[in-house]
């Protein structure tokens, strides 16, 4: 828990290259948020808008061979460990070049080469198989670590504290991290978690290492992980990441957020980690719109290789089902 | 030929899989040092150590969860679910987790994890460690479901539910764990999706799932004393299911009853009854007839839990009614 004083371990190009990853995805779900409302796309969407750096920050620290669990907000995770944005933009269109042959979707994003063991649409749903990746690391003695991303709103289901328990119990190869972005759908921490301001009483309930992070800070996110994640890899015990973040937008996309006080949104806006980390490294406005220009080419080529992918024929639903 | 009782049989599935491969281990609640409540993994832990058959805590979903986890890295983890109506607690990991990785990843993954569980009645544990659920799991693309009732067929289903691909849940039956067969020396493996004819006869088939088997043996010779020739088919495999042989019965004799000791409606045995109706409705003489349950919880005192579960004489009855329609 103890919150460990900053070092400044990475280069200010690296940041650059985390800022261009957060503002990358930022615009790509921005533009999902655009082409859903236009029609474009079926099925039900979570962006992950304001909480870019964690995604950034946790999958940089991962290494080849590890792997990940993500949630139904998973657009972030999967770009950020290296899903070209293309495959996921087809994905989301339904298209067979989508990062799960368009079998999937939103809520299911699989990307197995890069490690992406799923997004699961069941809240807390995709963290027993991480402890179990964890154990199956432990038993071949391979240097790998499994990641498990999932809200606050989790950690209130007997899967998450089941999970915990096993894991630390079997010190599985596990890193937890806890997106505590303040709200479990309509839901405000304070309505469903006596402990929503501290969600690492519930690693300290399993005696199992935790962490505190603020979710907003990119290099921060980054050194965490990385502190966990080598932890985690020697064998030592699984780690709880407890990281403050926060959702800027609604629930899903086309939430009128009737639950959400005014007041609340704007502090949003003020939490933003991609203004956070445009100030500290004083982009200049140059450098910026630069940025944007670059961004906004691979957002756009995105949209067009979907609306150009292959539809699946009707009776590809019948395949899959067995290996 | 040594002889193997069903409960040796799972045991001897279990070690000979471990035995060849390090990617078998076995996981479950009280497996360990006691051997698991059934006694079926007593002596492995000895054998294998710790790693490998590892006690767990009474948590169904993070057990089958991390079965999950540790099959789509490419091991071949056994679960044991103590008693089948705790699977009712890991069922989100069964059926949205396990079942659909392959899909939702549109076949990027695999799945290549076995479930071991047991259940049935006939000893009074009254309504929550008798049920017999296995119908729910064949209504989930994506899950294979196996119901041996012989130590052979669990011994090469066992076998090859650890080898399949996918997700295989086996359901074995407490009160055929003492039945004994002579087994070769070296595991034969009974592969998924294949019917086994239990016993020949022309004008009636049974068919019937594990206690049901011997309850239908018992009846079948029953039913002999009047003349009646029945034919007893066991699925084995209830997903996928051999259609191919129980159709050639159904040719061959022109009645059925299918027979489990599961509740009866909306039982393995209705799927069962509506297959056959499509595909040998020429072939049937007399309407299809259902053995099962009857549709209650099991209750505790025996004379009550006798009542509601199918015995020898519902089986008899059922091949008469049959029987006596045809004519």
């Amino acid at each position: 828990m103890a919150k460990v004083e900053k070092r400044r371990a990475i280069s200010d190009e690296r940041l650059r290259g985390f800022l261009r990853e957060m503002l990358l995805i930022r615009r790509f779900e921005e533009k999902v948020e655009e082409r859903f409302r236009a029609g474009e796309l079926p099925g039900f969407l979570h962006v992950a808008i304001g909480q870019e750096a964690v995604a950034v920050g946790v999958c940089n620290a991962m290494e080849d061979g590890d792997v990940f669990a993500s949630t139904h907000r998973a657009h972030a995770h999967t770009l950020a460990r290296g899903t070209h944005p293309n495959a996921l933009m087809a994905e989301l269109y339904g298209k067979l070049e989508g990062c799960s042959h368009g079998y999937g979707g939103s809520m299911h994003l699989y990307d197995v080469e890069r490690g992406n063991l799923g997004a699961n649409a069941v809240v807390a749903g995709g963290i027993p198989a991480i402890v179990g990746a964890g154990l199956a690391f432990k038993l071949r003695d391979e240097p790998r670590v499994a990641v498990a991303f999932f809200g606050d709103g989790a950690t209130n289901s007997g899967t998450f504290h089941e999970s915990l328990n096993l894991a630390q119990l079997w010190k599985t190869r596990t890193v937890f991290v806890c997106e505590n972005n303040e709200w479990a759908e309509s839901t405000p921490g304070w309505q469903h978690s006596p402990v929503y301001d501290d969600m690492s009483k519930r690693a300290l309930a399993y005696d199992m290492r935790s962490i505190k992070v603020d979710g907003q800070d990119v290099e921060e996110v980054h050194e965490r992980a990385r502190e966990a994640l080598e932890y985690a890899r020697s064998g030592e015990g699984p780690v709880f990441l407890d990281v403050e973040t926060y959702r800027m937008h609604g629930h899903y996309i086309g939430d009128p957020q009737v639950y959400r006080p005014k007041k609340d949104r704007q502090e949003a806006a003020e939490r933003d980690p991609v203004e956070r980390l445009r100030e500290r490294l004083a982009v200049s406005s140059e450098e910026w719109d630069a940025l944007e220009a670059e961004v906004h080419e691979v957002v756009e080529a995105s949209v067009e290789f979907a609306k150009n992918g292959t539809d699946p024929q009707p009776e590809d639903a019948l395949k899959n089902i067995y290996a | 030929m040594p002889e193997l009782s069903y409960r040796e049989a799972v045991r001897d599935a279990l070690a000979v899989a471990m035995r060849e491969d390090e990617d078998v281990f076995i996981m479950g609640e009280d497996i360990a040092e006691m051997g698991g409540s059934m006694g079926v993994t007593q002596g492995l832990l000895e054998e294998f150590g710790a790693e490998r058959v590892r006690n767990t805590p009474i948590s169904e979903i993070a057990i089958v969860g991390a079965g999950i986890g540790a099959a789509m890295q490419g091991m071949r983890p056994v679960v044991e679910i103590m008693y089948e109506d705790f699977l009712t607690i890991s069922m989100e990991q069964l059926v949205n987790q396990a079942a659909k990785h392959r899909y939702m990843s549109g076949g990027q993954l695999k799945v290549p994890l076995t479930i071991r569980t047991q259940g049935g009645a006939g000893w009074s544990p009254g309504a929550q460690h008798a049920q017999q659920l296995e119908s729910w799991f064949v209504h989930v693309p994506g899950l294979k479901v196996a119901f041996p009732s012989s130590p052979a067929d669990v011994r090469g289903l066992l076998w090859s539910a650890i080898y399949d691909d996918n997700p295989v849940i086996v359901f074995e039956h407490r009160l055929l764990y003492p039945i004994k067969e002579e087994l070769p020396e070296k595991l034969e493996p009974v592969p998924l999706g294949k019917a086994r004819v239990v016993q020949e006869g022309s004008d009636v088939t049974v068919i019937a799932t594990g206690p049901l088997v011997h309850r239908s043996l018992a009846a079948a010779k029953e039913a002999e004393k009047d003349g009646i020739s029945v034919e007893i088919v066991d699925p084995r495999t209830l997903q996928p299911l051999d259609v191919e042989t129980l159709v050639a019965s159904v040719k061959k004799t022109n009645r059925v009853v299918v027979a489990h000791e599961a509740v009866t409606r909306g039982g393995f045995g209705a799927e069962v009854a509506a297959v056959l109706q499509a595909e040998a409705f020429d072939w049937l003489d007399a309407p299809i007839e259902r053995v099962g349950a009857k549709f209650a919880p099991l209750a505790f005192a025996p004379a009550m839990e006798q009542y509601v579960i199918p015995q020898p004489a519902d089986v008899v009855a059922a091949v008469r009614r049959t029987v006596q329609r045809g004519h």
